[in-house]
């Protein structure tokens, strides 16, 4: 498998990443050969294999939903970069009109 | 004998005989922290000395009070820098997390505040665990304490050289793919990963939610059974924690041979790319296994030459979309250069992760993609349960597998740093272990003639870590490989 330059970019894209042109022409050369060497996974036959998504635990996890002691706001606000009135702050979303 | 020379179990029975006190042992720790840790760099936080010093007093005088000692009462054990410690930064190694000061303690860190156990540091590893050699730090990387031009490997590195240099008397590492027994290996401790589910994963900074997994890195076997007894056990707080009962691990070393248990040794372990002086050390240890009464067999695990693809396509997928969270809006690190929402998170992320964790993301959002899904993340899903079933099949004929833990003895820093399919492919004996779930123990099992140890891995049946237990102790005692110790000297 061989990246495009278009197909790093829409990568970067989704993976919210602003990568250097520097950057993106060393992971399409290193993800084109790490792929390339994944590709030996189409050989193995998997025909009617259930897929494994986590470990071998095929029971659900209940508990009740009952109230619990949670972090005082303070305390989880303390790591925000941009805090205020109680809340995480964050750039404007929406432009100006 | 200097005190931190001691096992854990030997340093507790001083403790518990009162011959040495709290404060004695935090001080020849620190002691020998400044003396070595300069060469070293196993720590990203070393704890505040007057701080421990304070507690350690505090606990010798209400010693009398307790009816008997906790047996890792006033224990210096580090703890991996992505484990959470309430009011001690946990970093990750990333300058993403660089100042991030978690609000609570993991599972594992309140269990051992719970035995009054000393947190003396929070070690170094690859950025948010992401490698084999803990060059992938933002710190900077750490040095193997045989060899200091070496890696210690990765990703607890940090948690495996300090054990090794006696800064510590053990440590918890976390393991992903391999990431604490392949240190162990490179620096001639022991390293643990138990079973999937046998150890609380709360407040461990998530890589790959399927396959991370705390244990313990210790001086030798006994001491990762005392460790694993503390941190075994369900946690409401990780609902993939096993509800399975946990035992005394150390009862598991009452057999002091491997006699009657079958012993497979998987052919595809031994293949090439094995190097010489591994391959004969484990063949060694295979001898001496035989002549503690167990009965080799070999046999085939042949899905093993796919382990690397699934797993790095599996992990890679988990971990794109496990750092998602870090956005600049909770907690971390948030660019000061952006106009808009959507710049700032693209520039945080740029900004606050290194080359290795950028890769994989990368690597994980091009498997998880439109297009790309069905042949690489689905695909590596279905094989990781052919992978699972191979060790079914074994473990129907033998009771746990032995094999080499590394490809290769520790590798010069920098010497694969350039090339990530390498350092990648280096992973191969411990990537199944962790696909498959199943607990797997490395202990020091010799030396390269350049004076590096060499690591050997038994894999066990899932939640049956008293078998490797019992025979890893069993080969450890037979074996003299623990009174070698780190050539290096004293500042």
């Amino acid at each position: 498998m061989r990246l495009s330059e278009a197909e790093v970019e829409h990568v970067g894209a989704l993976a919210r990443l602003a990568l250097t042109p520097d950057e993106k022409e060393a992971f399409r050369l290193q993800l084109s050969r790490i792929l390339t060497y994944m590709d030996e996974l189409r050989v193995v036959n998997t025909d009617g294999i259930t897929p494994m998504s986590g470990m071998r635990t095929n029971e659900n996890v209940f508990r009740s939903d009952e109230p619990q002691e949670a972090f005082p706001q303070e305390q989880a606000l303390a790591n925000a970069p941009d805090s205020q009135d109680g809340y995480f702050r964050v750039p404007k979303i929406l432009r100006d009109r | 004998m200097s005190l931190v020379k001691l096992t854990l179990r030997e340093l507790q029975e001083r403790f518990t005989r009162g011959e040495v006190s709290a404060f004695e042992i935090v001080r020849a720790y620190y002691l020998r922290i400044s003396l070595v840790e300069a060469k070293v760099k196993a720590y990203v936080t070393v704890n505040d000395k007057e701080t421990v010093f304070a507690e350690a007093q505090a606990l010798d005088k209400e010693l009398k009070a307790w009816r008997k000692t906790l047996p890792l009462m006033a224990m210096p054990v580090a703890i991996k820098d992505n484990i959470c410690t309430a009011g001690m930064r946990t970093t990750c190694g990333s300058r993403m997390l660089e100042g991030y000061v978690p609000p609570y303690d993991a599972t594992v860190v309140q269990a051992l505040r719970a035995q009054r156990c000393v947190i003396i540091g929070k070690t170094n590893l690859d950025e948010f665990a992401m490698g084999s050699s803990t060059e992938h730090s933002a710190f900077g990387p750490t040095r193997n304490p045989w060899k200091l031009s070496h890696v210690p490997g990765g990703s607890s590195g940090g948690s495996a050289a300090a054990v090794a240099a006696d800064e510590c008397v053990a440590a918890l590492g976390s393991d992903t793919g391999g990431s604490i027994r392949q240190p162990a290996a490179c620096c001639g401790v022991v390293g643990l990963k138990p079973t999937y589910g046998r150890v609380s994963r709360y407040g461990l900074v998530a890589f790959a939610s399927s396959l991370d997994q705390i244990g313990p890195i210790t001086k030798d076997v006994m001491d990762a059974a005392i460790l694993l007894n503390i941190l075994a056990g369900r946690d409401p707080r990780d609902s993939t924690s096993a509800d399975v009962p946990v035992p005394d691990f150390t009862r598991a070393f009452k057999k002091k041979d491997v006699k009657k248990l079958k012993i497979g040794v998987p052919v595809e372990y031994f293949g090439e790319g094995l190097d010489a002086e591994v391959r004969e050390a484990v063949q060694a240890a295979l001898e001496v296994l035989e002549q503690l009464g167990g009965e080799l067999q070999e046999v085939s695990l042949p899905h093993t030459n796919v382990a690397v693809a699934t797993y790095y396509l599996l992990a890679t997928a988990e971990a794109s979309s496990n750092l998602a969270r870090y956005d600049g809006v909770k907690y971390g690190l948030r660019s000061k250069h952006h106009q808009d929402l959507l710049e700032m998170y693209c520039r945080t992320r740029q900004e606050g992760f290194g080359p290795e964790v950028k890769r994989r993301i990368m690597l994980g959002t091009f498997a998880l993609s439109r297009g790309y899904y069905e042949a690489y993340y689905a695909k590596a899903q279905a094989v990781r349960t052919l992978i699972t079933q191979d060790f079914d099949t074994a473990f129907q004929s033998v009771d746990f597998l032995i094999t080499p833990v590394m490809p290769t003895p520790a590798f010069r820093l920098g010497e694969k740093l350039d090339d990530p399919l390498q350092m990648y492919l280096a992973d191969i004996y411990t990537l199944s272990a962790s696909l498959a779930g199943i607990p797997a123990i490395a202990i020091p099992c010799g030396f390269s003639r350049q004076g590096l140890p060499i690591g050997i891995q038994f894999m066990g049946r899932p939640f049956e870590e008293e078998t490797i237990l019992r025979a890893a102790r069993a080969y450890e005692l037979a074996t003299q490989w623990r009174q070698k110790r780190p050539p290096i000297r004293e500042k």
